[in-house]
């Protein structure tokens, strides 16, 4: 039970994107399709999955025994870049048509903010395995919602007339305020 | 790259204004958004990332012939890794209170892609001396940024600026400044600024 509520609390009310502020490059830069978005979203679920196992494996087996903790930015970001490589092989060798969906999305992904911010709040709130594991998941299967939901207002943005100086960037934050005011209607609902 | 050298003066200014690194080239918005809830703290974030940014600068400029082309994106991120690990320890040392506001978002400096942008597309390819001024421009335009927008922030969210009440009790504070979506609308109004101002051709 207590893992459902820490996925929910991942996913929704302490969402990464409109509440950590995680992950807000590839929130701008790839939210005008909803089928691309779809994909990114998927993308970044699947790494930070093995990212919250990977990393957890590492700091509490190799880290913390030999006592080099400070190593711990450098690490992650490595294992985070390596994975990504390791991931789009994989996904090359073993499904063509996901590879060519997902295409340049997959290496985009090692400078996603929320991917690392996730390693790091593991280690911070001192997750268990398994609840590492499943705070990944809610976190990524909440980068694809407000992906989603985003891309599906900018879809509908391109067909009304915006004052020019807040066309692109400008108006994308200003929805993303009212999107973040929206998942703020959430907060009550789990205190964690 | 460019056949006659851009005057210094102009290295330094271009990231104050006209390539600004939030405003114009949308870079680095995570911890533009996330630590602006008050001035203290943006100039903090500021003054780390600036920190990063020069020490990093400089290292790369100078392995820039060594480091083979093709992992020097894994080379420069262990370095920028390595700078950010100094900059976190050192606040956790002499700033515990400001490090605690900064939370995760200080070791976050590594995949700000500001950074990582600057080696990509300066730092490799310019001398050490050339690289110091391009990060300090950079780095002011970001501090610039996020101390404005940290203090309209602070100013409508709690009434204070640097922690100084400057609205008197006839304003009613307005929460909703300090909480992410006030992060959201500010900087959304902030760059729509700075684009009708670059229309009007301000030009510093």
């Amino acid at each position: 039970m207590n893992l459902l509520l820490l996925f929910i609390s991942a996913a929704i009310v302490n969402n990464f994107v409109l509440t950590y502020f995680l992950g807000i490059c590839p929130f701008v830069g790839v939210s005008k399709r909803v089928s691309s978005a779809v994909s990114m979203g998927l993308a970044v679920m699947f790494v930070m999955t093995i990212t919250a196992a990977v990393t957890w494996l590492i700091y509490h087996l190799l880290l913390v025994p030999y006592q080099i903790e400070i190593l711990e930015y450098v690490s992650f970001i490595l294992v985070i870049a390596s994975l990504v490589q390791l991931v789009e092989m994989f996904i090359k060798k073993v499904s063509k048509p996901l590879y060519d969906t997902l295409g340049i999305f997959l290496p985009l992904i090692t400078t996603n903010c929320a991917i690392l911010g996730l390693a790091l709040f593991s280690v911070l709130r001192e997750y268990s395995f398994i609840e590492s594991l499943v705070f990944g998941i809610g976190a990524g299967a909440g980068f694809t919602l407000a992906l989603v939901i985003m891309a599906g207002i900018r879809e509908e943005l391109e067909l009304s007339n915006i004052p020019k100086p807040f066309r692109g960037a400008g108006i994308t934050m200003i929805v993303a305020g009212s999107l973040a005011l929206a998942f703020m209607g959430f907060a009550g609902l789990i205190s964690m | 790259m460019a056949k006659t050298p851009i005057p210094l003066r102009k290295e330094f200014l271009k990231g104050l204004w006209n390539d600004n690194p939030v405003l114009r080239m949308l870079l680095g918005l995570c911890p533009t958004l996330a630590v602006t809830n008050s001035a203290i703290n943006g100039l903090a974030m500021g003054l780390a990332t600036t920190f990063v940014l020069i020490s990093s600068s400089i290292l790369i400029s100078l392995l820039r012939k060594v480091i083979p082309h093709q992992v020097r994106i894994a080379g420069y991120i262990v370095i920028i890794a390595t700078f950010v690990t100094v900059a976190d320890k050192f606040l956790a040392a002499y700033l515990p209170e400001i490090s605690k506001a900064l939370g995760p978002y200080v070791p976050l400096i590594v995949v700000n892609c500001l950074i990582l942008g600057r080696q990509e597309a300066f730092s490799s390819k310019n001398g050490v001396g050339r690289s110091i001024i391009d990060a300090l421009g950079m780095g002011l335009g970001f501090i610039f940024v996020l101390v404005v927008l940290g203090s309209i922030r602070e100013i409508l969210g709690s009434t204070t600026l640097f922690n100084i009440q400057v609205l008197g009790d006839w304003f009613n504070p307005w929460m909703i400044m300090i909480l992410p979506p006030g992060a959201f609308l500010t900087l959304g109004l902030l760059i729509g600024l700075g684009n009708w101002l670059n229309e009007r051709k301000v030009k510093i």
